[in-house]
């Protein structure tokens, strides 16, 4: 039997280990998560500093020095990147280098990959009051590009807008990228002093999956990574939603020929809910499937549109609908698309629609620890919400969520904004 | 059943042709939850001249049928496929390229029935005028999203400009008007045609057991009855060797330029070990050129002309092939001009072993990474395939590549005749 033991949890100085043991991959895959709430004045700072912290360290001080490490490496995988989830703004360093087994020459690629990310948190290119220049210079308009690149894709910056206009007021309505007007404001100095107080502050998890020895990965690991003691206050102060009298109507116009539709729900239920496994299972039967209402009823039968789908923010709370049509089928789609959550709430859902949404949940959880990240990721979310749940527990919620259970959430969910992307004059 | 071990890789590959022509692939991947079937025909958006099976005559088909057939292909009379994927635990998609028409699932449990649907849909078509009717709505849709999609418009602009007559330039879902034309006979000749078992390839990749499984394809393949198998004949016209165009540029709503530049490969027609090493000669040799470690993506980078949606591929089929570099730039022109520099002064200087040295390690590793994966074994095999090419060899014609073969390579694809660019460029509100 191929040996894969649930994740040993350590807790170190400054930081938490999560050991995942398994033979199942030809690699070991290294994930740092740094985790901080959302803060207005830090985010664009924060997001170009995960850009920063892969251009350079001490030891390879520009990203031809990196690349060529990662090349002689066997093509290790190496990267950085900052998202949300929830009320957290977060930068990962993600690593994946080949097994050593499976090599020819037998390279230590596994101390040599702590040592770079070592180096990589710990010391990057810096003299001591500030990054290297010339780094932050380019990293800074890499970041205005990538922050433009949402509006030039039009599903990212229908769905940012959405978001925007949902949460006005609210920590989660910022985009995790920043505010591309902020990026030439802050100088290499500001980066570092921020840089400083991300290590001394933020909460750091750094998880190992591959085919390791778990004893002697702690050594390294503890060896290696020297962040000291933190307490770090993470805990965003409790927002209440800002409830809308009635729902929110946006449109907004550009030269597109395809409109985009986005609409927001909230809930109450969040990922820490014991509620959580039939939310999830009420937003599969609603739009997170191929059989799902929305899929059915908007595609198939109505042709309006290729793609209809909802999405969850675990923990937010938040569905977030999104589908592509013809401006002229606006109030079509979004008719039906009511109907399908009244549909819903009413509890118009047949046993087939139930069980066949459990198996695909059921499905889904089980793939997902077929592939490294996604199970660091499960893993990660399971931890931001306090709940820490096994993928046994997982699939036992799923299968245990009932009819009843299913219109007891459906009954917590409400619509808040709708969002259209039409084209000029239309 | 045949059987051939990759010693280093670890892996077993199981597989047998069965009596109507069909190629079947087993690959076991213990520990995996997982499993993955890809049921693939040699047949895409560019097949659309050829002599229909038990007929005399070539026939043209409109623009985007291949892919218009794979919509259609999940709709059975009582309703669709996919219901009855999801109701044994299962996802189910499919994807139609230049070449090939491949339909799939993934799940974790109830395998073969699973692998019954997967190959009883594809193998029993049904169509009316009316689902084939209602199909459009819906795949104009699909059209419509990718006409606002920045990327692929530079994507197919660069190839529209390298082709004269190939149709290889046509995008693969057509348009709104020729999607217009399709009839639900139309469908049933090009499914005649391409559909034989003879023209495809069914892989599967999981927790499986080889014998169990191929016992099973056996037969559900003996309970039904083909045609014999015809050689198909595809047309194409001749296509000059230089690109069509040297240039367009597209106006669209986005902030960001965007420029691609191809070239055109001149000579195609290679097959087996020869495109294998042509291809990954052409990999390795794009790496070195822009890859992120060269010095001409830094100066590139440096100079503000590239960011990280900056890349470059390699596409080799039959009888078309090109390269693509490009990506987001301030200045499409500028990003051009230097590229096109900075192959000259390669070609001038030659080429450096020991970089080649280290690139090739990198390949060899991120192929084995790439082995992590049961979606991209099964399509990568499927197409090495198509193109009697071996995956698993990948790792050992790495090692014969030598620096000669990529100045060889280098001189023969990166020329200024077959090189064409395409830019996207914001509409001044």
């Amino acid at each position: 039997m191929p040996k894969t033991t649930d994740p040993r949890v350590i807790p170190l100085n400054g930081y938490t280990l999560h050991l995942i043991e398994t033979d199942k991959y030809k690699t070991t895959t290294f994930s740092i998560q740094i985790k901080r709430k959302i803060e207005e004045e830090n985010v664009t700072k924060r997001a170009l500093l995960s850009q920063v912290l892969k251009s350079g360290t001490k030891s390879y001080p520009s990203s031809v020095h990196i690349h060529r490490l990662l090349e002689d490496m066997y093509g290790a995988g190496f990267v950085t990147s900052v998202g949300k989830k929830g009320p957290y703004q977060i930068i990962t360093i993600r690593m994946d280098v080949s097994n050593e087994k499976f090599l020819l020459d037998q390279t230590p690629l596994l101390d040599q990959s702590l040592s770079f990310l070592a180096e990589v948190l710990q010391n990057p290119l810096n003299d001591g009051t500030r990054f290297d220049e010339k780094n932050v210079r380019k990293e800074k308009r890499v970041l205005k590009q990538k922050i433009q690149s949402i509006y030039d894709d039009k599903m990212r910056y229908a769905n940012k807008r959405l978001i925007e206009e949902m949460f006005k007021g609210e920590r989660f309505a910022i985009h995790a990228y920043g505010q591309e007007e902020e990026v030439d404001t802050i100088t290499a100095e500001d980066l570092y002093t921020y840089y400083q107080d991300v290590i001394k502050n933020d909460e750091i998890d750094f998880y190992i999956v591959g085919d390791i020895n778990g004893d002697e990965m702690l050594k390294s690991v503890e060896s290696k990574f020297n962040l000291g003691d933190r307490s770090h206050d993470n805990q965003p102060d409790a927002e209440a939603p800002v409830r809308k009298e009635k729902e929110n109507i946006i449109f907004d116009e550009q030269d597109v020929k395809q409109g985009k539709l986005h609409m927001g729900y909230r809930t109450s239920i969040t990922y820490a809910d014991p509620k959580y496994y039939a939310m999830q299972v009420f937003n599969g039967i609603f739009g997170g499937f191929s059989h799902s209402k929305l899929f059915i009823n908007v595609r198939e039968k109505a042709s309006l549109a290729y793609y209809a789908v909802s999405r969850m923010e675990s923990h937010i709370g938040a569905i977030f609908v999104m589908s592509g049509i013809e401006f002229k089928n606006y109030e079509k789609a979004v008719t039906i698309i009511r109907e399908q959550m009244d549909k819903m709430k009413s509890g118009d859902i047949t046993t087939g629609e139930l069980e066949q949404t459990k198996e695909m949940l059921r499905n889904q959880i089980l793939e997902s620890v077929d592939n490294p990240n996604s199970w660091v990721d499960l893993l990660y979310h399971s931890k931001l919400s306090g709940v820490e749940r096994t993928i046994e527990e997982w699939i036992e919620g799923i299968m245990a969520v009932t009819m009843d259970d299913i219109i007891e959430v459906a009954g917590t969910v409400t619509l808040d904004t709708i969002y259209f992307l039409k084209g000029e004059g239309q | 059943m045949e059987q051939v071990h990759f010693d280093l890789l670890k892996e077993t590959l199981y597989s047998e042709t069965l009596d109507n022509g069909l190629q079947v692939y087993i690959l076991p991947k213990q520990g995996f939850n997982k499993t993955y079937a890809t049921f693939t025909t040699k047949y895409g958006s560019i097949h659309n001249h050829f002599t229909p099976l038990g007929a005399d005559e070539p026939i043209k088909v409109p623009d985007g049928i291949a892919h218009f057939l794979e919509h259609k292909l999940f709709e059975k009379e009582d309703g669709d496929v996919f219901q009855d994927f999801s109701k044994q635990g299962a996802s189910a998609n499919a994807f139609t390229s230049f070449t090939r028409t491949a339909y799939l699932f993934s799940s974790t449990s109830n395998v073969e029935k699973n692998l019954q649907t997967l190959i009883d849909f594809v193998q029993e078509p049904y169509f009316t005028e009316e689902t084939v009717e209602k199909e459009k709505g819906i795949i104009e849709q699909e059209i419509e999203m990718y006409d606002d999609n920045a990327d692929w418009r530079v994507y197919f602009g660069t190839i529209e400009n390298m082709f004269h007559h190939h149709p290889v330039k046509i995008d693969i879902a057509g348009t709104a008007k020729s999607i217009a034309k399709i009839t639900k006979d139309d469908l049933y000749t090009c499914y005649e045609t391409f559909y034989h078992p003879s023209n495809m390839l069914l892989f599967i990749v999981g927790n499986v057991e080889p014998e169990e499984i191929m016992t099973f394809v056996r037969e559900n393949q003996a309970q039904k009855e083909f045609a014999p198998p015809e050689k198909i004949e595809r047309f194409f016209e001749d296509e000059p060797q230089e690109a069509a165009k040297k240039k367009s540029v597209i106006k669209m709503t986005v902030q960001t330029p965007k420029c691609m530049i191809g070239f055109k490969q001149a000579n195609t027609g290679r097959f087996g070990d020869e495109r294998l090493k042509y291809e990954l000669g052409m990999n390795l040799l794009l790496d070195y050129l822009f890859g992120q470690s060269s010095d001409n993506y830094e100066e590139l980078y440096s100079e503000g002309l590239i960011d990280q949606s900056f890349s470059f591929d390699y596409t080799e089929e039959d009888d078309f092939g090109f390269s693509l570099i490009g990506g987001d730039t301030s200045d499409p022109d500028r990003l051009t001009q230097r590229i096109m520099e900075m192959i000259e002064a390669v070609k001038s200087k030659g080429i450096d072993g020991a970089t080649i040295d280290r690139l090739k390690k990198k390949k060899i590793g991120s192929f084995l990474r790439s082995m992590n994966s049961p979606e991209y074994i099964a399509n990568q095999f499927t197409r090495f395939q198509f193109g009697e090419m071996n995956l698993f060899k990948v790792g050992e014609m790495y090692d014969q590549i030598s620096k000669e073969d990529l100045e060889t390579i280098l001189k023969d694809h990166f020329t200024e005749k077959s090189s064409t660019s395409c830019q996207i460029r914001p509409k001044s509100v």
